[in-house]
């Protein structure tokens, strides 16, 4: 399924749109297949435009992961290696830690003032 | 290409002021401090300045206001800003316009206040939209990620971690300018605070204040100056990510283009080496850059840097100021870098003078771990 975006508005701005309507979507090269985030103009290093929005499968793995400790509390920072291939910062909200390799999925939840891209844990641990 | 550049210019004076904790001086001071120490040490006058490189934490247009501040009106000039790496390009872009004939006294500076003016880093960086939401602490969110990676990738652990910290504090110790002196220990870089996964307190480079200054000429000119001239024989950069997402592998960083690019301008490899200068702003990155960089195969920095090899007295003389860790890191450490290459090389390092002091590699680094700029300097025998 693909979905267009709003008239007039560029790919941050549409992402953003999306996230408000508790959809995690991503962009994908009708040429290419390959998946672009974060949402740009253009496939970086091909500069394919040809870019459509479609539905993340919100799986990804837990490629990296620090648990920060501040003043305010422990709170984890992650990088998600998403199944279609691009990576992204998020955090876990079902742990403060987990293994890196962890399968993780994705929801939308408010962060700060903000609807954002967050994961929780599968359980299975890849190698 | 490299022959135009390798040996036709030299650093002939450098300066610093306010190394360590500077209350009441601004930013603009100190580096205006160091400037004048530089020019003096290569007994110069500052209106012979007719080139100027500079970037700073704290002013957008860096040469606009340091020339104002300076009172120059140089004929080139070059604010390029990659963070701590900036100084690493400047080399480069000096060693350029001098040749070119667009200047003929270049001046790289540096100034900052940031210990004294609230004691955290101050950076002008802007945070990434995609990255806002999760709130990262800039920076060092993104070396504790690449650190995590690297230790589930290769075993690294958090002792061959600290032993990076302890060889810097060794060092420090024999240098009377360094910060931070006294004894450290794996077992008390273990104990210390937990910052930021695996990274504690003294995984961290230092916050202190300081400027910093060097000048450069063309080689013929160099000659006839009072310092003994420090050549420029190479120098490249390479940036491969902004945000530490965008980083392809976060046990790679572009070190591993650079460096070798730097190394073929200089026309000499690894063993040609007599001190190795890497951007210390975490104990990450001195296993990174010295994997990147070739001494030791991709993953085995944790295992390299064991049993002292980069402590004073090893095999591989590495950060002999003392480092980000232990010396000095004013913000944007870069220079400072190039300083104690200098200062090595011109025999001048007092009780941590290495006994045989010819090429030196400088490798600075700058945001989340994304510019990476390699310089191989060199004494008149390396010439």
């Amino acid at each position: 399924m693909t979905a267009m975006h709003p008239q007039g508005v560029g790919p941050q701005a549409t992402y953003e749109a999306f996230l408000r309507e508790g959809r995690f979507m991503l962009q994908r090269s009708r040429a290419t297949g390959r998946h672009v985030f974060y949402p740009r103009v253009l496939v970086p290093g091909s500069g394919e435009a040809d870019l459509e929005w479609v539905p993340a499968s919100g799986l990804g793995t837990l490629y990296a992961i620090t648990v920060d400790h501040a003043r305010e509390g422990d709170r984890n920072i992650i990088l998600v290696q998403l199944d279609e291939g691009p990576r992204m910062m998020a955090c876990l909200v079902d742990c403060l830690a987990a293994p890196i390799g962890t399968r993780l999925k994705a929801e939308v939840q408010v962060l700060g003032e903000h609807p954002a891209v967050v994961f929780r844990c599968l359980g299975e641990v890849q190698p | 290409m490299s022959t135009l550049l390798r040996g036709q210019t030299a650093i002939v004076g450098i300066g610093q002021a306010g190394i360590g904790e500077a209350p009441g001086y601004s930013a603009m001071e100190l580096l205006g401090q160091a400037a004048l120490a530089a020019i003096a040490d290569a007994g110069l006058a500052l209106a012979d300045i007719d080139g100027l490189f500079t970037a700073t934490s704290s002013h957008a247009f860096p040469t606009l206001s340091v020339a104002e501040y300076l009172g120059l009106r140089p004929s080139f000039f070059d604010g390029t800003n990659v963070g701590g790496a900036s100084f690493e390009m400047h080399l480069l872009q000096a060693a350029l316009a001098l040749q070119a004939g667009l200047c003929n006294a270049a001046l790289i500076c540096y100034g900052s206040n940031q210990r004294s003016a609230g004691g955290r880093l101050v950076s002008m960086s802007e945070p990434q939209w995609h990255e806002q939401p999760y709130r990262p602490r800039h920076p060092i969110t993104g070396y504790a990620l690449a650190a995590s990676r690297h230790m589930h990738q290769y075993g690294t652990t958090r002792a061959m971690l600290a032993e990076v910290a302890v060889a810097a504090r060794q060092w420090a110790n024999l240098n009377p300018d360094a910060f931070a002196h006294g004894p450290l220990s794996v077992d008390d870089v273990l104990a210390s605070r937990m910052v930021s996964d695996p990274l504690s307190r003294a995984d961290c480079c230092l916050v202190t204040d300081g400027g910093a200054a060097c000048v450069m000429v063309r080689a013929e000119r160099a000659r006839d100056l009072p310092a003994p001239p420090v050549y420029f024989l190479g120098a490249a950069g390479a940036q491969w990510h902004r945000s530490i997402v965008a980083m392809p592998d976060l046990t790679v960083t572009a070190a591993a283009e650079s460096g070798p690019r730097a190394l073929a301008m200089a026309g000499v490899g690894l063993a040609d080496l007599d001190l190795v200068m890497l951007y210390d702003a975490f104990t990450i990155n001195t296993l990174l850059f010295l994997e990147d960089l070739g001494f030791c195969p991709k993953g085995e920095g944790g295992r390299f840097v064991q049993g002292g090899r980069i402590a004073p007295g090893g095999a591989l003389a590495v950060n002999t100021n003392g480092g980000g860790l232990s010396c000095v890191h004013p913000g944007m450490y870069g220079l400072f870098l190039i300083l104690e290459a200098v200062t090595q090389l011109r025999g001048a390092a007092g009780a941590r003078q290495l006994a045989k002091a010819e090429v030196a590699l400088v490798h600075g680094n700058g945001g989340t771990l994304s510019s990476q700029v390699t310089a191989v300097l060199g004494s008149a025998a390396a010439h």
